[in-house]
């Protein structure tokens, strides 16, 4: 029996460009910043006083007694799901054959740390019912997954910034292994918040351009001095290919394959080989029987890190070789800044329209590229992408050295 | 001090309207919390904390399953309020 074939159905998104993936995808080709200078009192507590919050905030886009049993991640996996659901046509499916993949990094951190709160200040008989729900790491996948009720399974890979696209793959092998037919899919973050801005600053993870917030995340820039964290979410509907046809959905591509490894390196720092890189990205061709001429634009993971950016550019020409010469890379964290374990996601959502439009985002803010980096950066304008089949990678890492590659290709 | 059962169903109405978003309109003294307001058990936890703190009495978690009605727990606060 030959493999069961998965294309993309469904889009939704709630990112610092926009509440929606048409808004965002409008403002990420026109290049524009997500980034801002936060207003709450605690930024007097950190080296950071900026960050890359949604668009639109979920007490616009839902009910206020849902909002309030819900973590900030849940809100955002409801928003992104509810868009993509509708834009798939909101398809009548056996629930049975439909699951639901949604990661994210942190989990319900914020409900976390605020009950934490409460239950120092108030005591624990004024500690939410809600708080468990709320703050599992699941949360997310289970909330969309009932109201969805979704019952091929529900699930949560946890990878660090690598989860939500990790995320997108667990969803491709559901559908190929016949678990499901339609996988809800992607991944979600919110954790801006001063405890986990205290510990990525004290990593010297986060960039402390407090002056000019806009312009902070400039991966390949040569004066780039860490990443600026976002917050929201992407969901991409995955369809088995015969399932999407027989209903008449609007198809916009194909998930052509992946390819997944880990560093066995560094708790955190990137192995400077990017040896584990080259092989997911080697690995993930060869599950889309695709070569490195197929493959026409790249969203890379480029955090805006000093040794990330240079390390994952090192590990794409070394393993796409000259072919690297006809691939437009595209580092959109300059503008939607870093979402962890919504970041593969919400790139995905990227990957797919670029594909769809034929046009390469831009990566904002390189004043001077770094000339440690060797491949073909999209840069200030949004470039075009040829006619007829083409083929594109996402490409994120967590630490913990996890590393996923995605290809998707034209139908 | 003593409550009446006016002051207690109208402060009522607004926990459950908060806490569920039940419309206040649509809670009546016969009003079954979990088949006709559908409160799930969280959300009716998080009514008792609300209640206690707003009437100034205790509910013991194992009075709460007795409390089936609105009209059951207007009675009740009442007469813990005395």
């Amino acid at each position: 029996m030959s493999q069961r074939r998965v294309v993309v159905t469904g889009l939704g998104a709630t990112t610092p460009l926009g509440g929606d993936v048409l808004t965002t995808w409008s403002a990420l080709l026109a290049g524009k910043s997500g980034v801002r200078t936060l207003t709450e009192e605690w930024t007097s507590l950190l080296p950071v006083s900026f960050a890359a919050r949604v668009a639109i905030e979920p007490s616009e886009q839902m009910e206020r007694v849902e909002i309030r049993r819900l973590d900030r991640s849940e809100q955002f996996a409801l928003i992104a799901s509810r868009e993509a659901w509708k834009d798939a046509g909101s398809p009548d499916i056996d629930k049975e054959r439909l699951g639901v993949v949604i990661a994210s990094g942190i989990g319900g951190v914020i409900t976390m740390l605020d009950q934490y709160d409460i239950l120092n200040n108030k005591g624990s008989r004024l500690v939410s019912p809600h708080t468990v729900p709320m703050l599992m790491p699941n949360g997310p996948a289970a909330n969309v997954g009932l109201e969805l009720q979704a019952k091929a399974g529900v699930h949560t890979p946890v990878s660090a910034c690598a989860s939500g696209a990790e995320a997108v793959g667990y969803a491709l092998e559901m559908i190929r292994s016949n678990r499901a037919d339609i996988i809800v899919s992607g991944g979600v973050e919110a954790a801006v918040h001063q405890l986990p801005m205290a510990g990525f600053a004290a990593m010297k993870a986060l960039s402390t351009r407090n002056d000019d917030p806009a312009r902070a995340s400039r991966p390949y820039d040569l004066d780039r001095d860490g990443f600026v964290l976002g917050e929201g979410g992407g969901v991409l509907i995955l369809e088995e290919y015969e399932h999407a046809k027989a209903r008449g959905a609007k198809i916009y591509c194909e998930i052509a394959g992946q390819g997944l490894t880990s560093d066995g390196y560094h708790i955190a720092a990137p192995d400077p080989d990017g040896a584990g890189v080259q092989r997911a990205i080697k690995f993930a061709l060869r599950d889309s029987n695709l070569s490195t001429k197929d493959i026409v634009h790249l969203n890379a993971h480029a955090t805006s890190t000093p040794a990330g950016d240079v390390a994952e550019a090192n590990a794409l020409r070394a393993a796409l070789g000259v072919d690297a010469d006809h691939v437009a890379v595209s580092a959109t964290k300059s503008m939607t800044g870093h979402l962890l374990g919504g970041a593969g996601a919400i790139e995905s959502v990227f990957l797919v329209k670029a594909i769809q439009d034929r046009m390469a985002p831009p990566t904002i803010n390189i004043d001077n590229l770094d000339p440690a980096v060797t491949i073909d950066v999209v840069r200030e304008k949004p470039r075009a992408l040829p006619a007829g089949d083409i083929a594109a990678l996402n490409d994120s890492f967590g630490f913990g050295g996890h590393n996923v590659v995605l290809v998707f290709k034209s139908l | 001090m003593a409550l009446s059962p006016a002051d207690v169903l109208a402060g009522l109405k607004e926990i459950v309207e908060e806490v569920a978003g039940i419309p206040a309109a649509s809670i009546e003294l016969g009003k079954n919390f979990t088949d006709d307001l559908e409160v799930d058990s969280l959300s009716m936890v998080e009514v008792v904390v609300a209640a206690e703190e707003r009437f100034g009495v205790k509910i013991p978690d194992e009075k709460v399953t007795d409390l089936v009605t609105v009209g059951d727990a207007v009675d009740f606060i009442v007469n813990a309020a005395k």
